[in-house]
């Protein structure tokens, strides 16, 4: 695929002699020296990279790490002190304010911004149009483009509203839909969904997938986290102090680390969305069959010491849970007769997950009626292959405890993550 | 104490008769400029008879500040009507909006130089204290040297008096804009001009109208003030009731002035709170 941005040496000191600066750090000095000694601030120093048509490009890093300064002197929001910006083929740090806001108009869809930016004294529909009018477009033809953008992104109905009766999400859809209105191709995102509550943030990345899948913008996302970084980028930038410590696939990221700074990072993720019901579980302690009469049931629980039994038929299809006090009650009831079949109703169902749901959703179902009871984990076919306890699930969030179980032995490997983009090449431009 | 008296008001008398003699065409051209904004405004409201310019102003009222508050303007009208002071109400009012037009014409645009530029700020906020730190009284002294005595030296020193306010909320507004807004506006390829008037003005609207608000309600006590250098209207009442001790007449041109007070007040605040209504 070709480059779409090509950024070289490209360095951002905040101060009045930049160069004084950029001189001090090529003969070694570290930025608090120069913080110290010039009181300037470098944001960026000498970070190269390329970005390629179509392709979600991810600025990671913590705060201060300089990553939003770098998104916003790709479109010069931030004067660059040194180094070029290549915008399909044009040198933007080259512009004067004229060509700038012209090459703007035609190549960027604006920004959108952890705090949406959504101007507050207009409705959705001008604020969805405020691009196109800007560039002078007429009215008609605008508004319909804009119509048609606040349908893709689900906000239709919605066209008259004013941004003060919008929750967070739906302001984001306007932001996003002002970007999208304008007829470019780079979108600049900051931190775009960081401000939303975590449930419409899973809802947006994914939204944010589709209409990638459909639009084909070339996007570069800033964010702080890296679970998001590894859902949404094609290829993510790990940024520290400035420079840019790793460029490459989430897997390549996971799997090579480029160095401590990363490694760290990388283990600090958030675990429950790396590891998988599989990688926890058990094999089954016991589970009775569904042929087994009560009592024998009720034995096997008194044996192994369990508040409930998983009951699966002899192809080990899953068919329920016993629990213990029930059983107990319904053999009490019955004590007197010879022989009595197992009752229907003493089968409850269980909570089931498969081997590769994700644990933060297995996290979810320890409320309510399973709170004291094992998660089954099935595979698609509803056969058993093992349960989850409470302090299996626990350690494993934890710390990296790994149940002794050989058979799930290449699943603990995070990069096995079902959201790692496909199609990576080793482009570490650095 | 001192052998020796710093001659300031030699300095100052010399100053200002320079100033007359070699800028006396500004002096003049000004001078008319205002004559003639007070007399249009005063005579247009004078030309309709008091009942169509007391409901043309009740109106107004409602439709900025709702019914309750147009009720008390209606009555407060009438009132000033009755009692005799319809003439001097209009005079006032159009010394008022002569001034305040002025300080639109000049203080939108200080503020939005302000907003824009540091250094213009640093330069300006000094200037601004010193001139809001000073009693309102003093402001007639170089209006009176400037512009002898009458309604023009009036206008000026209200205009004057008044200007502080907007200049800086108008500032204050455009620079308390989210500067996200900002770079939304620039990341779009918005011209400096499409900026102003698209995002800045637009979202800092409630302060600036603010800063009128205040502008109008200073401008409105100085130009009672300013009736002690002959400029007329309802303030020539009240300080004719001081002079000659007439408690009654001075109190009820007081009234006016508060009932004055209050129309201008309640309109200009409906400014700034008036939801935009939908277009489209």
């Amino acid at each position: 695929m070709e480059d779409k941005i090509v950024v070289k040496n490209l360095s951002k000191v905040f101060g009045k002699n930049p160069d004084k600066a950029l001189k001090a750090l090529k003969e070694g000095k570290s930025k608090e020296d120069i913080l110290r000694d010039q009181k300037q601030m470098v944001g960026v120093y000498d970070v190269s990279f390329s970005v390629k048509k179509s392709e979600i490009f991810v600025l990671m890093g913590l705060s201060g790490s300089g990553k939003s300064t770098l998104q916003r002197l790709i479109n010069r929001l931030h004067e660059p002190s040194s180094g070029e910006i290549i915008v399909e083929g044009t040198d933007i740090t080259k512009l004067d304010s004229k060509d700038l806001r012209n090459f703007r108009r035609k190549h960027f869809c604006g920004m959108v911004f952890q705090n949406f930016a959504v101007l507050p004294h207009r409705t959705v529909l001008e604020n969805v149009e405020f691009g196109l009018e800007l560039q002078g477009v007429d009215k008609d033809k605008r508004r319909e483009k804009s119509r048609e953008i606040i349908k893709i992104v689900g906000l239709e109905g919605n066209e008259n509203s004013m941004p003060s009766e919008l929750s967070g999400g739906m302001l984001q859809r306007v932001g996003l839909a002002r970007g999208l209105t304008v007829d470019a191709d780079i979108m600049l995102m900051d931190e775009a969904f960081s401000a939303l509550d975590p449930l419409i943030r899973t809802q947006m990345q994914n939204e944010l997938l589709e209409l990638q899948d459909r639009m084909q913008k070339t996007i570069i996302f800033v964010t702080h986290d890296l679970d998001e970084a590894f859902k949404l980028g094609n290829r993510i930038a790990i940024m520290y102090d400035g420079r840019i410590v790793q460029i490459g696939t989430a897997e390549e990221i996971i799997s090579r680390p480029a160095n401590d700074y990363v490694k760290a990072f990388v283990e600090d993720m958030n675990r429950s969305t790396v590891l998988t019901a599989g990688t926890v579980m058990h094999p089954p302690q016991e589970t009775a069959f569904t042929r087994d009469g009560p009592r024998t049931i009720a034995r096997k629980i008194r044996k192994n010491a369990l508040t409930g039994i998983l009951v699966i038929t002899t192809k080990r299809e899953l068919r329920g849970y016993v629990r213990a006090k029930e059983l107990a009650e319904y053999i009490k009831k019955n004590e007197d007769k010879e022989d009595i079949s197992f009752d229907k109703s003493l089968l409850h169902k269980p909570a089931q997950v498969y081997e590769d749901t994700p644990l933060n959703e297995v996290i979810n179902l320890y409320s309510g009626d399973h709170k004291f009871g094992p998660i089954a984990v099935t595979d698609k076919d509803n056969k058993l292959k093992g349960v989850i306890v409470r302090g299996a699930l626990i350690a494993a969030l934890s710390e990296s405890y790994r149940p002794d179980f050989p058979e799930n032995a290449e699943n603990t490997e995070p990069a096995e993550s079902p959201e790692t983009p496909e199609g990576s090449e080793n482009t570490n431009t650095k | 104490m001192f052998p020796y008296r710093i001659p300031l008001r030699d300095w100052i008398t010399a100053a200002v008769e320079y100033l007359e003699t070699e800028f006396a065409f500004f002096f003049d051209g000004f001078s008319a400029l205002i004559f003639f904004l007070v007399n249009n405004f005063k005579d247009g409201m004078l030309f309709l008879h008091p009942l169509v310019l007391i409901i043309i102003i009740t109106a107004i009222t409602w439709y900025m500040a709702g019914w309750k508050n147009s009720i008390i303007a209606f009555l407060g009208l009438l009132l000033s009507e009755n009692i005799g002071l319809w003439e001097p109400f209009v005079e006032t009012l159009a010394l008022v909006l002569t001034a305040e037009l002025l300080v639109v014409i000049l203080g939108l645009p200080l503020g939005i130089w302000a907003a824009r530029s540091d250094r213009v700020n640093e330069v300006l906020r000094p200037i601004l204290d010193f001139m809001q730190t000073m009693p309102a009284f003093v402001y007639l002294i170089p209006a009176v040297m400037f512009f002898g005595l009458g309604l023009v030296p009036g206008v000026v020193a209200t205009f004057v008096f008044a200007l502080p306010p907007l200049i800086r909320l108008t500032n204050l507004g455009i620079r308390q804009v989210p500067h996200e807004l900002v770079e939304a506006a620039d990341a779009f390829g918005a011209t400096s001009m499409q900026k102003l008037l698209k995002v800045q003005m637009p979202v800092a609207k409630a302060t600036i109208l603010a800063g009128l608000n205040q502008s109008i309600m200073l401008g409105l006590s100085m130009v009672v003030i300013a009736a002690m250098i002959g400029a007329g209207g309802l303030g020539a009442d009240v300080l004719r009731g001081i002079q000659r001790l007439q408690v009654g007449q001075g109190f009820e041109a007081g009234l006016v002035v508060v009932i004055l007070a209050i129309i201008l007040d309640r309109i200009t605040a409906g400014f700034g709170s008036r939801k935009k209504a939908n277009s489209a």
